[in-house]
């Protein structure tokens, strides 16, 4: 993905989401609703066994008996569950067909998403599994991961393949008890990605998955599940897209990462939901658990660009049980026109000598409100325990709106917690101090939130780097002048 | 080069400027001195073209070209340079990277590529060398932290990049010691050339026994009621702005 500069600047001009096609596939939809019939019929359809059946009724019994969260910074008329279908699979979908054997329908959708899934990315280093809508449709470099022993799949395959990892470890990390929305995916996910880095490998490339949404009236609710066995390392990259529409659409994801001792997890994800249009109309809800569990001297470290939904509820975390264990959450989170983001990380500290990073970086613009929350916990037992937290909003305009709220509970007194926060705005004084040396409105905002957001981005992989920063400009383009 | 005629400007109805003219010629240097409040910096704003002033009456033209209808960033691109008298900050985005930005975005308004980065680090090592600039103040965040003799030091490291045709220097000597006005004089004494001009804003003589203009002309209440040679900064500087004001009145 090695954009030109003059690719950059064509893509800039584009003003409306430009992920916004919707491709017209064939696709097998169940009826629209939730009950005990439903999550069967999604688990047979998935042939799934008899103890995954069991599991997900389960969840659905215990989401049954909660209810929907409002502590969160967000305001929205609440999904009607019974309004949603819960499975839509495009009909020519088969994983066991080769890649020549996809439908060409959809390989033009991934052609236009910017993803290519052929060889091309062998080059790329970056191994990719989609899942649109429901079903995880193609998983490149299946072989050459096997070589190593790495299994990276969908769920789906890796229930019936690998069994014995995914009971072991799905819902370990986020039980089905754990929110609402945690509950919900727990009994309707439909698809998502397994991956499984064996004992002191490191993973040759990048592994990663693109979701997308297609089917109108739909919901997503895919399941990942990234365990690395002890002296391990993976660096996954999660990317998202939705088509624009004029209902919301419910994306309810559960990711569960798993760094056994020694290993390192880098989980990064750009997120560009369907935001909604101008006025408001439409988005996606993006309701996301995601969590992180080390073991002693892991690491696991998120890195986030959050620019897409209409409203966002995501906090990707990390328990640190093993002694010495890391944790790291690099975040950019930009809300334009009537976008909602309530987001941030929990670092909960419960062994020797852990430590946690936190890079928040919040742009607001339009009328939209960002807040980040966070929660630093440190346990009895954590001796030693650091944090470093630091919280940056940039506001764009009079209209929208900034919120932190850090939360810090020390139950040791050997914790060294810091936590710094900024606010400041995008002055007129510096678009005139940019205009006068030459530099456009458009372009004198890109600048300066790149170099608002430079420590996140650099967290990134590099190509991902670029079609984030991309991202960053082009969710901002007419929100200020 | 530069022609304003009878300019008049105004700030949310407030009459600032009241009938400026003024002419300059390549190759010569300018100095406008004045009390405060008499119209200087915004003479230096609406040449630039900040929004909030709004132009009643009058022209400016550089080189032919009446630059009303011209935005800020195109009146950039045609050779006009302000030295801000307080250069903004930009965090995350280093000097480098600035002037990049900066010159490719005109060379962009003018039709050309973007310079190849070789010769865009030729440039950067020759001016920064020129200005006795060290190479690691322009790795740093762009007037982040930098003391007040770094930021009009930058501003003149700008200046020596863009290569404008018009250079504004608005108020370069304030707060700046003797030591740093020396040195940013003398990178702005290096930058005086036969095909550019520049006009020194400055309330005190101080600067301009640095850089010395070829002429000297007092604002006050929005006009330029005296012209001269480089005397009458010292003339002025011994009498003070009440001589001026007296002189007005009657």
């Amino acid at each position: 993905m090695a954009y030109t500069e003059e690719e950059l600047k064509k893509e800039l001009e584009t003003k409306e989401y430009e992920y916004g096609f919707y491709t017209d596939i064939e696709s097998d939809t169940f009826p629209k609703g939730l009950n005990e019939d439903i999550v069967r019929a999604i688990s047979k359809k998935k042939n799934e066994p008899e103890w995954m059946t069991e599991w997900r009724l389960e969840a659905f019994r215990i989401w049954e008996q909660m209810e929907e969260p409002e502590w969160a910074n967000v305001h929205y008329e609440k999904p009607d569950f019974q309004a949603i279908s819960y499975y839509s699979a495009p009909k020519s979908a088969d994983p066991n067909k080769s890649l020549e054997d996809v439908d060409p329908d959809l390989l033009e959708m991934y052609r236009k998403l910017g993803i290519s899934v052929d060889e091309q990315k062998r080059l790329q280093n970056v191994a990719v599994d989609i899942v649109v809508d429901s079903v995880s449709v193609a998983t490149t470099f299946k072989k050459t991961l096997a070589e190593k022993g790495i299994i990276f799949m969908p769920i789906s395959e890796a229930i019936q393949e690998h069994p014995e990892l995914v009971k072991k470890y799905m819902g370990t990390v986020v039980p089905k008890t754990d929110n609402f929305y945690a509950a919900l995916n727990s009994a309707v996910f439909t698809d998502g990605s397994f991956c499984y880095i064996p004992k002191g490998v490191r993973c040759p490339m990048e592994l990663s998955t693109y979701f997308r949404i297609n089917e109108g009236g739909t919901g997503q609710f895919e399941r990942t599940l990234v365990i690395a066995d002890e002296n391990s390392y993976v660096s996954y990259l999660e990317g998202c897209t939705a088509p624009s529409r004029d209902e919301n659409q419910l994306h309810a994801a559960v990711v569960e990462l798993i760094a056994l001792n020694d290993a390192e997890i880098k989980y990064s994800t750009v997120q560009n939901w369907f935001p909604g249009d101008k006025e408001g109309k439409g988005g996606v809800y993006n309701f996301v658990t995601k969590r992180g569990l080390c073991e002693t001297n892991s690491k696991i470290s998120w890195t986030q660009v959050e620019t897409g939904s209409a409203v966002t509820w995501k906090y990707p975390s990390c328990i640190l049980k093993g002694d010495n264990s890391v944790g790291e959450f690099y975040s950019i989170a930009v809300t334009n026109n009537f976008q909602q983001a309530d987001t941030g990380t929990k670092m909960v500290h419960l062994g020797k000598n852990t430590k946690s990073t936190i890079i928040s970086k919040g742009i607001s613009a339009g009328q939209s409100q960002n807040s980040y929350r966070g929660l630093v916990q440190v346990n009895s037992r954590a001796e030693n325990a650091r944090n470093f937290s630091q919280c940056d909003s940039l506001l764009m305009g009079n209209k929208c709106g900034a919120h932190t709220f850090p939360y810090i509970e020390a139950k040791n007194k050997t914790a060294q917690i810091e936590h710094e926060a900024t606010t400041s705005k995008i002055g007129e004084d510096q678009i005139f101090y940019c205009n006068q040396r030459g530099i456009d409105t458009e372009k004198a905002i890109a600048l300066i939130v790149n170099g608002f957001s430079k420590e996140v981005l650099n967290k990134l992989p590099m190509e991902f780097a670029v079609e984030a920063q991309k991202l960053l400009e082009i969710s901002l383009e007419g929100s200020v002048g | 080069m530069l022609e304003i005629k009878n300019l008049h400007a105004s700030v949310e109805d407030k009459k600032i400027l009241k009938g400026i003219n003024l002419e300059v010629n390549a190759g010569e240097v300018h100095a406008i001195m004045g009390p405060n409040g008499s119209g200087k910096s915004t003479l230096a704003s609406v040449i630039a073209g900040k929004e909030e002033f709004e132009i009643k009456k009058g022209n400016i033209i550089l080189e032919g070209e009446d630059l009303e209808e011209l935005s800020p960033e195109e009146r950039a691109h045609n050779g006009i340079f302000l030295s801000f008298q307080y250069p903004v900050e930009i965090p995350g985005v280093s000097v480098t990277n600035f002037m990049k930005t900066a010159i490719n975005e005109s060379r962009k308004a003018r039709g050309l590529e973007d310079m190849p980065a070789n010769q865009m680090l030729k440039l950067i090592r020759e001016k920064s060398e020129m200005l006795e600039i060290d190479r690691k103040f322009l790795s740093r965040s762009l007037n982040e932290g930098f003391s007040g003799g770094e930021k009009k030091r930058n501003e003149i490291f700008q200046m020596a990049m863009l290569e404008p045709k018009l250079a504004i220097l608005d108020e370069t000597d304030s707060g700046l010691d003797i030591d740093a006005l020396r040195i940013v004089a003398n990178g702005v004494n290096k930058l005086r050339g036969k095909d550019n001009a520049i006009i020194v804003i400055t309330h005190y003589q101080r600067l301009l026994e640095y850089i010395v203009p070829d002429f000297v002309h007092v604002l006050h209440d929005g006009k330029i009621v005296k012209s001269g040679t480089k005397e009458l900064a010292l003339e002025l500087e011994e009498k003070g702005y009440d001589w001026i004001k007296q002189e007005t009145v009657v």
